[in-house]
């Protein structure tokens, strides 16, 4: 066991000079073997279903009623309205997104303390895009060995027409992308319809040509090398994980010292400890980003679970127990090593902490939502000039007021004001009721500015009072407030 | 500095040196990268189309105008005459209706503030103050003290054709030099200032002949700014019994004004800007809160 290549000697060393070694290692291909198998099959699922939710989302429809788009997903950058589902969303509520994006990155820190990198390995989009970009490789251009012997017989013209069929395909899968994309951000029928008549507006078609250029490079050309050298998340995800989160493990316990079949059988039966991994190579074979697991945790390793596939394969074949490669801790491996019992533990402060985190921060979104104020009041004073004297001696101050209605029908509000000693409230080009109340209407889902004048005859004013507006529904009782000051000589 | 021209390789990168050496080191002979040098390429190529396709050569009396002729002053005319096009409905709209119909139109009347506000600070700022606010001699437009008048209608004539103005129809009127023409006396004026100071309840300097100065006004000032110092807007006579002093409500400001005279000009607009656009100013002036 002495031999046994420990996790956390990570990668072996280089043994070239290590002060002259070249910092740059230039990009070896990786044409990853097709596989059967369990996670295999969890792939396919997951693939199904963010692409599917991905391309079908925006043609979901959600009633608003007549005066908003039924689009149950939907930026729309013309009207600076976000809509999601039940939820509308205005510029300055980008809270709410902060909030979702606070919650998304505890998500993934939990996955991350319970089971290593399931986003990069199932999730990420660059994952998903390029599993399928490399089934499309297979499929059109078969395993890298058929690739080799059409080189090796130089049937170039069979070559080239694979190699156009592929780039066809992975372009239309590109576009695709891109196409969907754009649907977010306008009615999505509508907008389908447009580009195929080519009466789509121009910004459509270059966001189209961006996205497809990033999908068809990025998925099938980068690939990998995303994740190795432009992704932050390994990095990150290396700081955050612990001994006790469970990743896709060699169990080198099981596996060392590993040999040809044939011999370790002959090694069992001689009563001679001998290793299950029969050295064949499918692991690294099957890999995305072609590392071997078997050099223990790495940063390249996306722990996409396809080695696990691959290795209980052979193992099958062999007679031997599968799970040679596994869902496991390195600890756990050195337990068994040394005879101690294995440790599993998802209750942790860490896993407790993001699961508290997570229910405290959705729960601070959910109240905020549901206690969300519908209408919207900001006031503003007058700069020049800060306060008048009217003719009567009293002091009048002006202020832009705007107000939001954030229901989809029109409202009616009463602004009021406190503060001062019986002032009084006008407003150009409104109405003021018989209790001396501004009344404004705000159509549905806009605002409404105003010139909103108060006048106090009190003649012991201080230079600055703090006042308060007070905007009331006149028919829900609905409130919201602002403050400003009143100023005097 | 050692400067050699002799080609030397360096020993541990095995690439030429350029045989420059600064304190022992010395500067490597690497190519440029490719994608360097071919963008650097392309963008002389792309300036060579930005000669023919742009202004870009001076001549003796002129430059090289370009493939499309594009210049940034007809850039501009044109931007201007697309914003003007895309104002227009409205534009029109504000012409054909009345001022006090538009009052009643919020979208309207929310346009006309907007454009009477831009030509506000265009025209009106440098005397009435950005926000109206005025000034010594230059009345405050947000108050509710007019001297001509505070109503749409009365605005506009002032707007139109000014106080004291080169035009006919301006508003006339001015305050008499009551003191340098001789009318009056010093210890009158000084009499009439503290009277009409106690017009509208100011203190009055101790000994002041309230009487006295009762006399002078109803003798010299009581035509223009009546029997109680209440003013007259037909005359742009203030009215002397409210809070609003556009010269100053002290003594002294007051017996300037009685002895030199008053008489702020107001200029006329109906020659410089348009129809519309005054209608627009008499509108943003109207909303800023004093008017009638």
């Amino acid at each position: 066991m002495a031999d046994a290549p420990l996790a956390s000697n990570l990668a072996t060393p280089e043994p070239a000079g290590e002060d002259d070694a070249p910092l740059y290692v230039a990009r070896k291909a990786i044409y990853p073997q097709a596989v059967k198998g369990q996670f295999r099959r969890i792939k396919w699922i997951v693939l199904a279903i963010t692409l599917g939710i991905y391309y079908f989302l925006p043609f979901i429809r959600w009633d608003r009623g007549p005066n908003a788009p039924d689009q149950a997903i939907l930026v729309d950058l013309a009207n600076n309205r976000f809509y999601f589902f039940f939820i509308e969303i205005w510029p300055q509520e980008v809270y709410y997104i902060t909030g979702l994006l606070i919650l998304a990155s505890l998500a993934l820190f939990l996955m991350n303390a319970v089971a290593g990198r399931l986003w990069c390995g199932y999730l990420c989009p660059q994952t998903v895009w390029t599993d399928l970009f490399y089934s499309i490789e297979r499929l059109i251009e078969g395993e890298k060995r058929d690739r080799i012997r059409r080189e090796k017989e130089g049937r170039k013209l069979e070559i080239f027409s694979l190699r156009l069929l592929k780039h066809s395909i992975w372009l239309m899968i590109a576009w695709w992308t891109g196409g969907a994309w754009v649907l977010y951000f306008a009615d999505a029928p509508t907008l389908v319809k447009e580009l195929a008549t080519f009466q789509a507006p121009m910004i459509a078609y270059i966001w189209i040509g961006i996205l497809t250029f990033t999908t068809y490079t990025l998925a099938g050309f980068m690939r990998e090398q995303v994740c190795t050298y432009m992704c932050p998340w390994p990095r990150i995800q290396a700081a955050l994980t612990d001994e006790y989160a469970l990743n896709v493990t060699y169990r080198y316990d099981r596996g060392e010292p590993r040999g040809s079949a044939k011999k370790n059988d002959a090694l069992r039966k001689a009563g001679v400890p001998a290793g299950d991994c029969v050295d064949c190579g499918q692991c690294v074979a099957v890999c995305p980003t072609g590392v071997d697991i078997r050099k223990g945790l790495q940063l390249d390793c996306i722990q996409c679970g396809l080695c696990i596939d691959a290795c209980d394969t052979v193992m099958a074949k062999i007679g031997r127990p599968t799970r040679l490669i596994a869902y496991d801790t390195d600890m756990n491996v050195q337990a068994r090593i040394e005879g101690r019992p294995e440790v599993r533990r998802i209750l942790r402060p860490r896993t407790v902490l993001y699961a508290g985190l997570i229910a405290l921060v959705g729960a601070v979104m959910i109240s905020a939502l549901a206690f969300r104020n519908n209408a919207d009041l900001s006031v503003l004073h007058d700069r020049n000039p800060m306060f008048v004297r009217l003719s009567d001696g009293s002091i009048r101050n002006a202020y832009t007021v705007r107000v939001g209605n954030k229901h989809l029908d029109d409202r009616r509000f009463a602004l009021t004001v406190t503060g001062l000693n019986a002032p009084k409230i006008d407003i150009v080009g409104g109405e003021i009721d018989s209790q001396g109340r501004a009344v404004l209407t705000v159509k549905p889902d806009q605002t409404l500015e105003a010139r909103v004048l108060v006048t106090a005859s009190d003649n012991t004013l201080e230079p600055s009072t703090t006042l308060t507006f007070t905007l009331t529904d006149l028919s829900s009782g609905e409130t919201a407030h602002a403050s400003d000051h009143f100023k005097a000589p | 500095m050692a400067h050699d021209t002799h080609e030397q390789v360096d020993a541990v990168t095995g690439v030429t040196t350029t045989g420059h050496s600064w304190d022992g080191i010395s500067e490597l002979n690497n190519p440029l990268p490719r994608w360097w040098l071919w963008s650097f390429y392309l963008t002389i190529i792309w300036s060579i189309g930005y000669w023919i396709v742009y202004p870009a050569w001076p001549l003796a009396a002129s430059y090289t105008r370009g493939f499309f002729n594009w210049q940034s002053r007809e850039a501009i005319v044109e931007d201007l005459d697309a914003l003007k096009a895309q104002r227009a409905g409205m534009t029109a709209k504000l012409a054909q209706t009345s001022l006090e119909d538009v009052t009643k139109n919020p979208e309207l009347f929310a346009f006309a503030r907007a454009q009477g506000k831009a030509a506000f600070g265009d025209n009106c700022a440098p005397c009435h103050g950005a926000g109206g606010g005025g000034a010594k001699g230059y009345p405050n437009l947000n108050d509710d003290d007019w001297l001509w008048g505070g109503t749409l209608a009365q605005i506009e004539h002032t707007i139109r054709y000014g106080a004291r103005s080169t035009n006919d129809k301006g508003h006339q009127g001015s305050m008499p030099a009551f003191g340098r023409d001789g009318m009056l006396k010093r210890p009158e004026i000084s009499n009439v200032a503290d009277y009409v100071r106690s017009l509208s309840g100011l203190p009055v300097e101790k000994g002041a002949d309230l009487t006295a100065g009762a006399k002078v006004f109803a003798d010299n000032c009581a035509a223009c700014h009546g029997p109680k110092g209440q003013g007259n807007q037909e005359l742009g006579a203030p009215n002397l019994t409210d809070k609003i002093w556009l010269f100053g409500a002290d003594k002294a400001a007051i017996m300037e004004g009685l002895t030199n005279g008053r008489g702020g000009v107001m200029p006329t607009w109906h020659e410089r800007l348009d129809d519309t656009t005054i209608k627009a100013l008499t509108l943003y002036v109207h909303s800023l809160g004093g008017a009638r």
